[in-house]
């Protein structure tokens, strides 16, 4: 094991000399969208290789890689690739999660629109390793932006021969579905963007089956997030040791994290995972503009962790995160600042998670759209009471675990995390009557 | 469903069009073509009434009912006819922690309308929308399906001063963080003609 021993350190930080940005080097480059700008820049170049390799070989590479899934759930890739049933003759669909709508993420907007072509060559590689000649890219209806510029790009990947009837020369025919969601935060739960791809109410559906046994119209189907999908392209175009080398022990790679609140940079960045807050928010983003109690790691799903000098030096990874109770989630990290009511910011998480209720599951509807925001509603009109503080936890309590699909759990752990760290805040605005942090101007002149 | 005999159809002149977007999904999943077909009517009659409802079932071969049922899901397809310009103010955490509340109650005030309303002129309407995925460059206001970022009071003043006047202008495409460049949305909009 002496080779372990010699391994160079694994690329931790942004400011590694060794690190270089791929998956979000071109967004903001003029034409960046363009199937000129991207092959100049070497695009397909990934695909054309991954052709060249067998299937099995390409799912091999990813899993290598240690890429998990980017869109929340952070499941292994390449494993989710090998779950496809052998090639029996039905067809086989490659689908695209870009129903982007956890509040706190808004990096897959910028790859569909900016970057379009990184998305079909993704695409393209995941339908080769899966067998699947056909791809479906669902994008939430109000991303009209990305749907044009995917569109477009589109059509000139399909007068290019990248697309069609033996795509970049190869026997390999694949083709993409470009389809418009209508603003249902729920159609990012996979079963549910399924449903409504296939014109149904976008209800979840039961698992197993899971979608590699059945899946858009009862096919085998392996549905990927934006982010994954273009950060396969450059595992392929640079290898699985080079992706493997960046991060820590169970987080492989780079990631794009964003951040949002009262910092002095908010946006999106890209950095290796194991990454630190502190780089993120101070290092990238300038740090906050004004004095900070917490901060929420990977969208409002998951739950907050307090503000410290500690919190700052955590390595944003999937382990470290779950070890300190929350998630990495889309790694869209939301900073709370001391000046607001912890109670109005969970009532705004709840009233969030209320809309998107699609009112399938008792838990979800009778807790997260119905009596939930109601007890928010009253703790803000000054009208709580202890008791309702009992009653509200309990009730988070039990909608945990107890739905249909994970949108009841993304509002209660939050929620619970709101309690856990900030009771006091609560327990001032029942006692009192008014928050400890009144509602302030907060607009920008 | 009966025909509503008053009515043209909408994709009775649009017979093209029509078989682009059915020619999208496969024989055996037709019913894909729902929701655009659902998105045509609406983005050129700003709702989609019973009769358009009616329509889409019998291209498709449903029932109305299960047309209605799967529109009815999603909170982006209008019944009734939205205005002009339908104003989109997301008041979700990130938006709210730099203003959208308030800016919500400047539109209210400022457009005498209150969340869900239509003025009698058609020109605006108002709705508060959650999440848009604009958390980096709050807070953001969707003008029927254009993004504008970063809205000041000043800048949302003038955007509302504009649209009064039918001159809304092009959005700047903003994004805040690695590679931070503003650019005009529309003109660098190429690739294949």
């Amino acid at each position: 094991m002496s080779d372990v021993l010699d391994a160079p350190k694994p690329i931790t930080s942004r400011f590694d000399p060794r690190f270089e940005t791929t998956l979000y080097a071109h967004v903001g480059a003029a034409g960046s969208h363009t199937l000129a700008y991207y092959q100049a820049h070497g695009g397909y170049e990934a695909a054309r290789k991954a052709l060249g390799m067998e299937p099995k070989a390409v799912v091999d590479e990813v899993k290598a890689s240690g890429l998990r899934g980017r869109g929340g759930a952070g499941f292994p890739t390449g494993v989710k690739w090998s779950f496809m049933p052998p090639v029996d003759g039905r067809q086989r669909f490659i689908v695209c999660n870009a129903d982007e709508s956890e509040p706190g993420s808004f990096k897959d907007r910028y790859l569909l629109e900016d970057d379009p072509h990184q998305l079909i060559e993704g695409m393209l590689i995941a339908g080769w390793a899966i067998h699947a000649t056909k791809g479906v890219i669902y994008v939430r209806g109000e991303y009209y932006h990305a749907l044009e510029r995917m569109r477009v790009a589109i059509e000139e990947a399909r007068a290019a021969g990248i697309l069609g009837t033996g795509v970049l020369g190869s026997g390999f025919d694949f083709d993409l579905i470009l389809h418009r969601g209508a603003g249902a935060y729920i159609c990012g739960e996979e079963t549910a963007l399924m449903n409504s791809f296939e014109g149904l109410r976008a209800n979840p559906r039961l698992k197993p089956p899971f979608p590699a046994q059945a899946g858009v119209y009862g096919l085998p189907t392996t549905i990927n997030n934006v982010e994954s999908f273009c950060a396969a392209v450059h595992v392929m175009r640079r290898g699985a040791a080079w992706h493997a080398a960046m991060g820590t022990d169970d987080s492989k790679g780079m990631k794009l994290y964003q951040v949002s609140g009262p910092v002095a940079r908010p946006g999106v960045y890209e950095l290796p995972m194991g990454a630190t807050f502190r780089e993120l928010i101070f290092d990238l983003a300038g740090g906050p503009t004004e004095s900070a109690k917490a901060l929420i790691p990977g969208g409002s799903s998951t739950p907050l962790l307090p503000w410290s000098e500690a919190t700052l030096d955590l390595p944003m990874d999937y382990g470290t995160m779950a070890k300190h109770g929350s998630m990495l989630g889309t790694g869209g990290v939301i900073v709370i600042p001391e000046a607001k009511c912890i109670v109005d910011a969970f009532y705004n998480v709840v009233r969030f998670y209320a809309h998107e209720s699609c009112g399938k599951c008792t838990p979800c509807r009778e807790g997260v759209a119905t009596w939930l925001p109601k007890m928010y509603q009253k703790l803000l009109a000054g009208q709580g009471t202890r008791e309702d503080l009992v009653v509200m936890e309990d009730m988070v309590k039990n909608m945990r675990g107890t739905a249909f699909c994970p949108l009841a759990d993304a509002c209660a752990m939050p929620v619970q995390a709101s309690f856990k760290h900030f009771r006091h805040e609560y327990e001032h605005l029942v006692d009192t009557g008014t928050s400890m942090y009144p509602r302030r101007r907060e607009w920008a002149e | 469903m009966h025909q509503l005999p008053t009515v043209t159809p909408f994709f009775a002149d649009k017979q093209q069009l029509l078989s682009e977007i059915l020619g999208r999904y496969p024989n055996y999943g037709q019913r894909s073509a729902l929701m655009p077909l659902l998105w045509e009517v609406q983005r050129a009659e700003r709702h989609v009434s019973e009769a358009r409802v009616a329509e889409i079932a019998e291209i498709l071969g449903l029932h109305a009912t299960e047309v209605k049922g799967a529109m009815s899901f999603y909170g982006t397809y209008h019944e009734h006819p939205v205005g002009r310009y339908h104003l989109q103010v997301c008041r979700t955490l990130s938006c709210a922690l730099a203003g959208a509340d308030e800016m919500a109650d400047f539109l209210e005030d400022e457009l005498d309308l209150v969340n869900g309303e239509t003025d009698a002129e058609g020109r605006f309407s108002l709705q508060f929308v959650e999440c848009l995925g604009s958390c980096g460059t709050a807070p953001v206001l969707q003008v029927n399906d254009t993004y504008f970022e970063r809205v000041s009071r000043s800048r949302c003043r003038a955007l509302v001063d504009a649209m009064r006047r039918d001159a809304l202008p092009e959005p700047t495409r903003e994004r805040g963080g690695d590679n931070e460049a503003a650019e005009p949305a529309v003109a660098t909009e190429g690739g294949a003609t």
